[in-house]
């Protein structure tokens, strides 16, 4: 069913990648375990910032996870030939991050052998039972979909046709998935920062350009590295979906900015102030600027014909890097900052965090490579 | 037939891990004392317990989760027993009102392999914190 | 009988999901909170604390090491580990829209005892995603330390600042461990929890009893002829942030 054979035939610089990330992985590991004993008190977090790197990574690869609709919906929806090759890559993008989602949700637990309390007492009041319901739900049907019609290739039938049923389902499925995340934020009553309507919307835009701009740079990436092409018309319009998206971020952060500023509420200025205030000494601010740069950047490049072809993977790197900062880093930290009671705790991640971090992204680096690794060896056999 | 070496290699290596708690127990010499169960101290003051010995020995764990659920969740405290004697439904005040932790929890804990639960994680044994503060009565 | 393997599979898949359905639906068809006798009158406790009382006996605290020493409260030095039940701060952070223009500074540092709610519609209970933390008939916010999972959900959900999260095991800084008390891990949330425990004891919380200006009057917010409803009926009181319609239970005279 999973073809895992596939994967254990490589060349030798597969499996030194592989043994690079098993290194960080290990690494991620021994500092978990380091946490498990001591407790939290080994992160950067405090009292007044409870959630901090693990929490904003986790919403960061939720969206990363639900943009894989944006070549499931040209495909399926729209028959769009050109994406026949990158579909299943998106597919597997997904999955790796909805695993990596659950990943970081677990080492942000305080008691993660109790987790199983989530289901044992459900509570549908709570936000945090349907992101599990919806996130689990989508791993579920990405890896249906992905592993069946990978199958029907090897075999060279066409995929049995309760297939395509489930992949439209997977398209409001992911963006349920990013909604119900983005509502675990801004339903809270004392966080001005994230009590906006917008932020859904604006969860959506950056998931749908950072997304696609990581699908495009694997795309290049295995261009690069193998044999295997996914074709330049597939490229170029991930690539219009990704500009597109990110000028929808951009407009969506332009119009938080002008509602918060030209009301002037304190309660609500304050946390944009800590966020980007240069010189206050807050350890953030000069990161969220390069987000925003980077993002002005990405966009120049992006409209100007010259360059959008040229300087694509220039492009993608900095909207990745510019919504990895502003939404894997800055948006939950700017929500606890000030804290209800106007408290200024500074946060940074502490090494162990980064570390741990740094494991689960090597996790999902070392499932992508082993997917795509399947995925390619079966359309070689097919092919050759 | 290269493999046959890397094959029953991996089958030694998973039957060796696990039966490893088997070989770790023994190296301790901890399987070795099973023969002769531990000295449990009776209280004292006390000949009866909540429940029936056996009753006891068999299901005081559920019997402690019950309770538990009861206090916390219910604000349920009083515990009729079996031969109609109410109890305070709990663990330092009934529990280790009468019985020594040390002398009895713990040994039959070890005993039985299952020393340390997380109860005490939380919850206190009065007679080894006593001697830091005059017991307060809530 | 024969059963291939696709069978087997399928039959012990479905079996699975079953007994997952049952279980699902036993827990929700349980009753949510407890099972307090039904014929009493209603309950919701509630706290009036009288600041100008306070203000009397500047620097004085006892409430604070009252509770502190009741429910084993750990000491931690570092700011950002803190465990607090009761505590104080000063007037203008309890109480940061209330404040006027120009009013001078002995009256925005006043130290204003602070603490968890009681909520009458808590955000925080609202989030949790096990039912560790939920609103009792009587109106008591409870923890279940046993069942909480140290999502920190709460936390962030909870306007006032009133949950502490045990980011390292507090026993080793707590100066003297009442027995009588859990301690609690690493990995839990806490706050205060009114006393819950001497209120079954039929005692008022300990802050109350502790008081030496006799500021917090405790009573039964549901019963008009209470001694917080009496007090509140003649004079003027504020509740933190009532705007947020969480209904704080916990009123101060100003
Ligand atoms: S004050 Fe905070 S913790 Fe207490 S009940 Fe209200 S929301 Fe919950
Ligand atoms: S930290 Fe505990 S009490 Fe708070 S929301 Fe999570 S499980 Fe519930």
């Amino acid at each position: 069913m999973l073809m895992l054979d596939k994967a254990l035939k490589g060349s030798r610089r597969y499996w030194m990648w592989l043994l690079c990330l098993l290194c960080v992985i290990v690494a991620g590991l021994c500092f978990y375990l380091r946490q498990l004993n001591q407790g939290l008190g080994i992160t950067g977090l405090s009292r007044d910032v409870s959630w901090g790197l693990y929490i904003a990574q986790f919403t960061f690869f939720v969206g990363v996870a639900a943009s894989a609709v944006m070549v499931v919906l040209p495909y399926y929806l729209h028959r769009e030939k050109q994406f026949a090759r990158v579909t299943i890559l998106g597919e597997f993008l997904a999955i790796v991050s909805v695993i990596m989602c659950i990943l970081f949700i677990f080492v942000d637990l305080g008691q993660p052998s109790r987790v199983l309390n989530i289901i044992l007492y459900p509570s549908p009041r709570s936000l945090m039972f349907w992101d599990m319901v919806s996130l689990s739900g989508y791993l579920l049907l990405n890896a249906i979909v992905a592993f069946v019609t990978l199958r029907a290739e090897r075999e060279e039938t066409p995929a049995p046709r309760w297939i395509k049923p489930l992949a439209i389902l997977s398209i409001p499925w992911a963006i349920s998935i990013h909604t119900v995340t983005a509502f675990l934020y801004s339903g809270l009553a004392g966080r001005s920062f994230w009590l906006t309507a917008i932020l859904a919307p604006r969860f959506l835009a950056s998931a749908f350009s950072s997304g696609p701009a990581l699908l495009i740079l694997l795309c290049l990436a295995l261009r690069k590295l193998t044999a295997y092409d996914v074709g330049k018309d597939a490229i170029r319009k991930l690539a219009v979906i990704m500009t597109y998206a990110m000028t929808i971020n951009v407009f969506f952060v332009l119009v938080e900015v002008f509602t918060v500023f030209y009301a002037a509420i304190p309660e609500h200025t304050v946390h944009f102030e800590y966020l980007y205030l240069l010189g206050g000494g807050h350890n953030l601010a000069p990161w969220m600027w390069v987000s925003a740069i980077f993002a002005i950047a990405a966009l120049v490049i992006l409209f100007t014909p010259a360059w959008r072809r040229t300087q694509l993977p220039i492009a993608c790197i900095l909207v990745f890097t510019s919504l990895w900062l502003e939404k894997g880093l800055g948006l939950i930290v700017g929500g606890f900052v000030p804290s209800p009671l106007g408290a200024i705790a500074h946060y940074a991640p502490s090494l162990p965090e980064w570390t741990i971090v740094a494991g689960i992204w090597s996790v999902g680096a070392f499932l992508i490579t082993v997917f795509y690794k399947i995925v390619l060896s079966v359309r070689e056999e097919v092919e050759s | 037939m290269r493999d046959r070496v890397w094959i029953f290699a991996g089958l030694a290596f998973f039957v060796a891990a696990l039966t490893c708690p088997a070989w770790y127990a023994v190296a301790n010499g901890k399987a070795s004392n099973k023969s002769k169960p531990p000295n449990l101290e009776l209280p004292a003051n006390q000949k009866e317990c909540v429940a029936p010995a056996g009753t006891m020995r068999a299901a005081h764990m559920q019997m402690l989760i019950q309770w538990r659920e009861d206090v916390v969740r219910h604000g349920d405290r009083r515990f009729v027993a079996f031969n109609g004697k109410v109890y305070e439904k709990s663990l330092t005040r009934t529990c280790l009102g009468c019985h020594n932790k040390e002398q009895f929890c713990d040994r039959c804990h070890a005993y039985s392999g299952v020393s340390d639960p997380y109860c005490w994680n939380c919850h206190n044994d009065p007679q080894t914190v006593a001697g830091s503060r005059t017991r307060s009565t809530p | 009988m024969k059963i291939t393997r696709k069978d087997f599979l399928r039959i012990s898949g479905l079996s699975l999901l079953a007994a997952g359905c049952k279980r699902a639906a036993e827990s929700v068809s349980q009753p949510a909170s407890s099972v307090r006798a039904a014929s009493t009158q209603p309950v919701r406790w509630g706290m009036v604390i009288d600041l100008s009382k306070c203000r009397e006996k500047d620097g004085c605290n006892a409430c604070i090491h009252a509770c502190n020493a009741a429910h084993n409260i750990p000491q931690i030095a570092n700011h950002a580990h803190e465990v607090k039940w009761i505590w104080t701060e000063p007037d203008a952070t309890v109480f940061p829209s209330a404040q006027t223009d120009f009013a001078p500074q002995t009256v925005t540092e006043t130290k204003v005892p602070l603490l968890c709610n009681h909520c009458a519609n808590p955000p925080c209970t609202r989030v949790c995603p096990t039912q560790a933390t939920w609103k009792r008939d009587d109106g008591i916010v409870m923890m279940d330390w046993h069942r909480c999972i140290g999502c920190r959900y709460c936390v962030a959900a909870c306007p006032y600042g009133s949950r502490s999260f045990n980011f390292e095991d507090p026993r080793p800084s707590i100066e003297s461990i009442n027995p009588d008390f859990p301690t609690r891990t690493k990995g839990v949330v806490e706050k205060c929890n009114f006393c819950e425990e001497r209120l079954a004891r039929g005692l008022k919380p300990a802050c109350v009893d502790a008081c030496p200006q006799r500021v917090f009057t405790f009573g039964n917010l549901a019963d008009p002829e209470s001694e917080p409803r009496q007090l509140l009926r003649e004079r003027f009181a504020v509740q933190r942030e009532p705007e947020l319609g969480t209904g704080p239970s916990v009123f101060y005279l100003v």
